[in-house]
């Protein structure tokens, strides 16, 4: 058993600074926890040398006294992420020898503040999926109840995966309905979307632009922080991208609570949310009280129109995003007789059927005719949405809800996409908002499979998600640890 | 069959009547930018294939857009000289097909919100009236890159230089009449970008090309059904491919058929518009806003400011080269055509004789590089010298005839004028007693012919002058040639 695997990201960045352990001892406990856990299908790309060449480069900053934030932190990239002569894929056929000539920004961002990367993690086919399963390359296996082939949800499969069983130290991911939220409350761990525009977008492959957002999964609320310092920043390439500072997340864990409000939504606690989930969510609620935070109860109206509106704009987005994908330069290629003979074969090849089924809703809901009745009124919906929240958020500072109205539930289960789409039923409405949400893990319900429970903060106010999240997490005193984790 | 020689340009005569053209023009500017509309890459023309293409460009995954302020800048420049609407929100939208040469799967243009709206130009028509034609709008867009099919047998190359070049489109209104007033709207666009810098203007290298909406109407019915013919990068094509589409609408509407909607191609070889796609097949573009772009807005003062800074523009040069110079309005709607034109004229025309200058200028400056297949920037004059020749003609220098002379010699040498006349020794004589020699030497040499003018016949005066001028080899002064002889032939 390895006590080094047993240090979170913070804990980590001391004991490196302290010299207590060395990056290379700590990428390398890392590499092998991905050759111990390759079962679990979490990585696509393993980079070795690079991360070996990294941790070393690391370790001289260390030893000079020019240490960055994560120097030496060794991290999963879901494979969403452009990375430099790293084979990106977005876990899907079409894209699977793209090799992209150029970096994220936000992955930059990791390894300019001296992060070292492990390797490229799966997840759902460009993003589109909540549980992992379209994946191009095969199913990712939750650590949870490994035996039991459990999901460890999605789109973010492979990084709460690779965190929850130890395999990388921290990840990233992308969120758009809930894709980082989702599959951390699956795997027990923390995953923060930030507020829309707070991480730059260039290098991320688009699913829905107006949506899609990077943010961390990791062990802890502190993990998050410090990751998201890191990622968080204005880019001018990207214009949707946020001008705005963010304050040092590290000095916002030990605020506090004390008289804030918490908005408990009526809306969010319906028929079909399992009674373990709501005995903790009301565990929840008592503990935030307790902890000086007065609990109010408020009204989010509209939510029930979240996932037609949500199924409507991120399709029809992706139809569009997603045109690019037709094999005249990169990715795969079916040769054809004639250019529309070619795009059929290669994107019929190349994308599996959630993708296509994402760009044929998408399609129809753009088609004249059908414009104003679906995509605009859809869009007049999310207004509603963010403007449901502008009302609540004069009333109070967060809101409580659970992550996902079920824990995990086995692979290949849930075949009906209606079904599925449910997953994202609580973290949806937060993203048509563009708001940040934390998910963080509060307790196992009768399975053993972990509860994840939700923080939504007004647009930009990260330092008070972390400091209220941190409150539950004390209180929720999580330490479980995986079965299917690295030892 | 058309007896077009008592018809009105844009009408057509048919078995069943006279039926008139109604046409609507969208015009594609490229602007003058040194980089793309939302790529750093640069969109200079004439490079080596797939040299100018940014991951941007290439749609490569993950790439962003990002505005380029400076086309931004243009296209408000251009609204404002069209007197049009400077719209202070407008909202890009991406407009979706596939094609090879269309990396990205949809151009970004501007559709419900486009950054200028409603404005209008004055065209001047070759009988010298004037007409106004109204914009509808102007929007921003991407042009898309250019497949090439002749290089491979079975393959089709893609040359991305030109993909995400920035591209005015302005669309007029269905108000043009006849291919005449189409060709004279082009050329006041065309004019107007070149004032202002928001466009070189350049047909042949595609900088500017118009689709045209033609239909056909009886007079005072209700518009037809029109066809749109793509991509003409001439005026004198816009003008035949009107012409032509229009007489085959006719053709087809007197013989009781229907028009396609359809978007049409003109075959410069053959003089016609032939179908490219029907109505049937026509994209449905699934436009929505581009959720990768914020809004364009502006605020009052900055579209102030931009229009403060705009140069004179042709209809307001024009009415002053008029009082000016006092030169005809025709003359100075030919002269405001260019603004090369206009610098050149007014530098020449300068403390001179203003319409002395426009008519050198139109008639034997513009004659001769026409002649030797110069355009205007190759003339071997320059404003300077083609100003000394009109000072030289003014001050009596030399005559009208040798100015000619000079002229001819000046397109070749490239001399200045006084040069040529030092050099070859043709200053004017005009000193009344070397012509009064001239004057007793042609008297003697036909002392018959006098003879008969002294008994009436007047008719022989101009004779006399001749024989002078021919003796003087044209140097001496008409005026004082006519002055004196008819002093002494009294």
């Amino acid at each position: 058993m390895s006590e080094i695997l047993d240090l979170n990201l913070v804990e980590a960045t001391e004991a490196l600074k302290h010299k207590k352990i060395s990056s290379l001892e700590l990428t390398k406990a890392y590499l092998k926890s991905i050759s111990d856990t390759l079962s679990l299908g979490a990585y696509l790309e393993i980079v070795e040398d690079k991360a070996i060449s990294m941790a070393k480069e690391s370790d001289k900053k260390l030893m000079n006294g020019t240490a960055r934030p994560l120097e030496g932190i060794p991290l999963g990239i879901k494979d969403m992420f452009c990375t430099k002569d790293i084979k990106t894929t977005a876990s899907s056929k079409i894209l699977e020898n793209f090799i992209p000539t150029y970096e994220s920004t936000v992955t930059q961002n990791l390894w300019n503040d001296g992060a070292v990367i492990l390797g490229k993690l799966s997840c759902d086919e460009f993003a589109m999926g909540s549980s992992n399963e379209t994946a191009a390359k095969g199913n990712v296996i939750n650590p949870w109840l490994k035996n039991k082939k459990m999901s460890p949800g999605g789109s973010s499969g492979g990084s709460a995966a690779a965190v929850a069983a130890r395999s990388a130290l921290a990840a990233t991911g992308t969120d758009t309905g809930g894709s980082i939220r989702q599959p951390a409350a699956f795997c027990g761990i923390t995953g923060l979307k930030p507020t829309y525009g707070r991480c730059s977008r260039w290098g991320i492959v688009a699913f829905s632009s107006s949506l899609d957002q990077a943010g961390p999964l990791t062990r802890t609320v502190s993990d998050a922080a410090l990751m998201l310092n890191s990622m968080a920043g204005y880019d001018q390439k990207d214009s949707t991208s946020a001008n705005l500072k963010m304050p040092d997340l590290m000095d916002y864990l030990d605020k506090g609570i004390k008289e804030k409000k918490i908005g408990i939504p009526k809306e969010y606690t319906q028929d079909g949310i399992s009674e373990d989930i709501v005995k903790f969510y009301e565990k929840s609620i008592d503990w935030l009280k307790d902890e000086g935070a007065e609990i109010i109860s408020v009204s989010l109206p509209h939510t029930k129109y979240a996932l037609p509106a949500y199924y409507i704009i991120a399709p029809a987005e992706a139809s569009s995003n997603l045109a690019r994908y037709d094999g005249v330069r990169y990715g795969i290629r079916q040769e054809a007789s004639s250019l529309d003979e070619m795009y059929e074969l290669t994107r019929g090849n190349g994308f599996g059927d959630e993708v296509k089924r994402r760009i044929m809703i998408g399609t129809y809901v753009l088609s004249s005719g059908y414009y104003d009745a679906y995509y605009l009124k859809a869009q007049k919906v999310r207004r509603l949405i963010k403007e449901d929240f502008e009302n609540v958020y004069k009333k109070v500072d967060y809101i409580l809800t659970p992550s996902t109205p079920t824990t995990s539930f086995e692979l290949g289960k849930k075949q009906d996409p209606l079904t599925m789409y449910l997953n994202d039923i609580f973290t949806v409405p937060a993203s048509l908002a563009g708001l940040p949400g934390i998910s963080l893990p509060v307790g196992l319900d009768n399975s053993g499979l972990p509860i994840g429970i939700q923080l939504i903060a007004n647009s930009f106010d990260e330092p008070g998600l972390i400091s209220t999240a941190r409150v539950l997490e004390k209180n929720a005193g999580f330490n479980f640890i995986a079965d299917g984790a690295a030892k | 069959m058309n007896d077009t020689s008592t018809l009105k340009p844009g009408h057509i005569q048919g078995e069943t009547g006279i039926w008139e053209m109604v046409i609507g023009l969208e015009i594609h500017a490229q602007i003058s930018s040194k980089s793309k509309l939302f790529s750093g890459a640069s969109a200079s023309f004439g490079s080596e294939a797939n040299r100018n293409v940014s991951l941007v460009d290439a749609a490569m995954p993950g790439m962003l857009p990002v505005i380029n302020e400076f086309c931004v800048e243009q296209a408000v420049k251009t609204g404002l000289a069209l007197n049009a609407k400077i719209n202070n929100v407008s909202v890009f939208d991406r407009k979706n097909y596939f094609y090879a040469d269309l990396p990205q799967g949809y151009q970004i243009s501007q559709f419900t919100k486009p950054i200028v709206g409603e404005g209008e130009i004055i065209v001047d028509l070759d009988d010298g009236e004037q007409k106004t034609i109204g914009i509808e709008r102007l929007h921003l867009e991407q042009d898309a890159g250019k497949s090439l099919h002749d290089q491979h047998p079975t393959k089709s190359y893609i040359d991305l230089n030109r993909t995400g070049v920035a591209l005015m489109e302005i669309v007029s209104k269905p108000d043009i009449r006849s291919p005449q007033e189409a060709g004279a709207y082009v050329k006041k666009i065309r004019s107007i970008l070149r004032y202002i810098g928001a466009c070189d203007g350049n047909m042949e290298e595609g900088s500017l090309r118009a689709d045209c909406n033609v239909s056909v109407r009886k007079s005072g019915e209700e518009f037809g059904t029109r066809c749109e013919i793509k991509n003409l990068n001439s005026i004198r094509f816009i003008i035949q491919a009107i012409q032509s589409e229009a007489e085959r609408q006719v053709d087809i509407l007197e013989e009781g058929g229907t028009i396609d909607q359809e978007t049409r191609l003109f075959d410069t070889s053959t003089g016609e518009t032939r179908s490219m796609r029907s109505k049937e097949d026509a994209h449905d573009y699934r436009y929505f806003p581009d959720p990768d772009l914020l809004p364009l807005k502006f605020t009052e003062s900055w579209v102030q400011d931009i229009k403060e800074k705009l140069p004179e523009l042709p209809d307001s040069l024009k009415k002053r080269l008029v009082k000016d110079f006092g030169i005809t309005s025709y003359d100075a709607s030919i002269l405001v055509e260019e603004k090369d034109y206009v610098d050149f004229y007014q530098q020449a025309a300068n403390g001179r004789d203003g319409k002395l200058t426009a008519n050198w200028m139109i008639t034997e400056l513009f004659g001769a590089l026409k002649k030797d297949n110069l355009s205007f920037s190759e003339s071997p004059i320059t404003s300077e010298n083609l100003g000394e020749l009109i000072s030289l003609i003014s001050n009596g220098t030399i005559s009208g005839k040798i100015a000619k002379e000079v002229f001819s010699n000046m397109m070749k040498s490239k001399k200045s004028p006084s040069e040529i006349v030092k050099e070859k020794g043709l200053e004017q004589v005009s000193d009344d007693s070397e012509i009064l020699k001239l004057i007793d030497q042609v008297i003697s040499d036909n002392q018959e012919k006098v003879n008969e003018y002294l008994s009436g016949k007047d008719k022989l005066f101009g004779f006399f002058v001749g024989q002078v001028m021919k003796l003087s080899q044209g140097k001496a002064n008409p005026g004082v040639v006519n002055k004196l002889l008819k002093e002494k032939l009294k």
